[in-house]
């Protein structure tokens, strides 16, 4: 799929992300938006993935490690043909499939998540399995970069050097905020790349917005070396009134927020 | 005298030899959880994570979310305690093929202390839905819970001890199903894991006392073989639990659970009373927390009476 066509589904996702939340009256529709053209990027680019058999041995995995950005990759999966859309309307009501936060239950997840830090040490076990099976599958982590504050993703990142994980890549979705404010505030990360590098991964830093850099970034291959990719974004984005602002980190639009929020879309 | 936790390395070895989908992780641990012996067959098998127990359990999650049985391995305290929501949300929410098998349950890891010696592991494991608990009594038995839940698909905690321990004898061994070790008909013991080999000597005593005493090994914690339970107690009209860990949400309370919905009977429970442990020998620290056939024998005594 062509880039254009990448961001007319990154659209369709956020127009997704902001009917199902509101639909819900609750979920996390800042760092869904934040991170739809990097899980746009992923489903209709990068991944090798069936979306009529789930469970294809072959295929790449992707561990959503940022767990409340689920409203995103249920719309991605159903955009894709994992389940029908009409699903997403159901999305954090009880009986049905779509779980606040993500589920093994649902067709094309992978991992279950939402308690933080999780996903990283989750992916590293794919990479792992696929090395030991010889299978070309490899394996990407979305993080958040608040979720960096937990000592997991630290433990995590110790040992994917250690295993020289080159069939694996982690996206940090880089908003620069969390649900107390700015993570610059809450518990400062910089340097950030320094850490990662440090750390022995190999380190990209890109326009998580663009998506020829999101391709670029998603198809590296570094020798011996798990590749880390910062990606630079904006909280809300594509809502003017979402953009950068902390309470949308876990509040819907309202019904009357949403008509323009989805015309305001780009 | 075998230590449960040599039969497991024992039984990695074994299992890794017949099914390549075995692979082991550690974390630091691998000569005092015996996964060593794995480690030197199997290299490209194991993976010691170093001291990060969350990591280790994070990446056993994905390696059994694509088609591996992995096997890690711990101190029972960091592998229940430290870890539990890693465990909770990517192991057991997710329903994987994740067999934790701690070693140093209990007590009895003696001199280490407090710190080491964990007394809620059962509580916490058996907590958590999906998570199936098994606690055996000696090295054989150790052996066929490895097999049995290598091959029974899902999380597994296996819970295994530090010291060398005398052989009970061949025994049947089926997930979920006690052992009945000894006939009797004023009371029964409910027994797991070392507390087994107390029991039944418990029982030869109280035997001498003119007491005449049931005992069954509850090797399998969760799913809890309620049936044997409630027979036990109709049969003998008086219960008393057994366990090397605390009196609050082990098998004790498993059995309690039990009964008190289908059959209430008289019941002591006989584990560590809402305290943490200390230093010490093993046999010292049985006999100061209250974990000795002498124990169960007075209570028994108590409880006909």
């Amino acid at each position: 799929m062509e880039a254009k066509e990448i961001k007319e589904k990154a659209k369709q996702i956020r127009r997704w992300v902001l009917k199902s939340t509101t639909a819900a009256g609750s979920g996390h529709p800042g760092g869904s938006l934040s991170a739809a053209d990097i899980i746009a990027t992923l489903y209709f680019h990068t991944l090798r993935h069936r979306p009529e058999e789930p469970d294809w041995p072959e295929r790449d995995r992707f561990v959503l490690s940022k767990g409340h950005a689920a409203p995103a990759l249920y719309a991605a999966l159903a955009l894709a043909g994992y389940f029908p859309t009409s699903e997403l309307m159901s999305l954090r009501k009880v009986g049905h499939m779509l779980q606040g936060h993500p589920s093994v239950k649902t067709p094309g997840v992978e991992a279950c998540t939402g308690s933080l830090g999780q996903g990283l040490s989750i992916a590293i076990g794919m990479a792992l399995a696929a090395r030991l099976d010889r299978r070309e599958s490899h394996t990407y982590c979305l993080l958040g970069d608040g979720e960096l504050e937990e000592g997991q993703v630290w433990e995590a990142a110790m040992s994917a050097p250690k295993f020289k994980l080159s069939n694996l890549t982690a996206v940090i979705d880089r908003n620069r905020l969390q649900i107390d404010g700015p993570t610059s505030e809450v518990m400062p990360l910089e340097p950030l790349a320094g850490k990662w590098k440090a750390f022995g991964w190999h380190v990209i830093e890109i326009d998580g917005h663009s998506i020829p850099e999101i391709i670029a970034a998603l198809s590296h291959r570094e020798e011996g070396k798990p590749t880390m990719v910062i990606a630079h974004t904006i909280k809300g984005k594509g809502v003017a009134f979402m953009e950068n602002v902390v309470s949308f980190h876990g509040k819907a639009a309202t019904p009357e927020q949403l008509g323009q929020a989805l015309e305001g879309l780009e | 005298m075998i230590a449960t936790r040599d039969a497991y390395g024992e039984a990695l070895l074994e299992l890794g030899n017949a099914n390549e989908d075995i692979v082991v992780l550690d974390a630091d641990l691998s000569g005092s959880t015996r996964t060593s012996k794995f480690a030197k067959h199997f290299p490209g098998r194991f993976f010691d994570i170093g001291i990060a127990e969350a990591n280790m359990m994070g990446i056993a999650a994905g390696l059994a979310s694509s088609g591996k049985i992995p096997f890690a391995s711990t101190f029972a305290v960091f592998a229940t305690g430290r870890c539990f929501d890693q465990i909770r949300v990517s192991i057991a929410y997710a329903n994987l093929n994740v067999k934790i098998a701690a070693t140093h349950a209990g007590i009895t890891v003696g001199e280490d202390g407090a710190s080491h010696q964990a007394l809620e592991d059962i509580a916490l494991m058996r907590s958590l839905p999906n998570m199936r608990v098994v606690v055996p009594s000696d090295a054989a038995e150790a052996r066929k819970a490895v097999a049995a839940i290598a091959r029974e698909a899902g999380p597994f905690y296996l819970r295994l001890g530090r010291p060398k321990i005398p052989a009970l004898g061949e025994q049947p061994f089926k997930l979920g199903k006690a052992n009945m070790l000894r006939e009797g008909s004023d009371i029964a013991i409910i027994a797991t894991g070392y507390m087994v080999h107390e029991a039944l000597k418990a029982a030869e005593g109280l035997q001498h006392a003119g007491i005449s005493a049931e005992v069954l090994n509850m090797h399998t914690i969760k799913p809890l073989d309620k049936k044997a339970a409630v027979a036990a107690a109709k049969g003998a009209g008086r219960v008393i639990t057994c366990e090397e860990h605390s009196t609050i949400g082990g098998l004790g309370s498993a059995v309690a659970e039990a009964l008190s919905q289908e059959y209430p009977v008289p019941m002591r429970i006989i584990g560590t009373r809402d305290t943490f442990g200390e230093s010490g020998k093993p046999d010292e620290l049985l006999d100061k927390y209250g974990l000795t056939a002498a124990h169960i024998a007075a209570a028994a005594k108590e409880m006909v009476r």
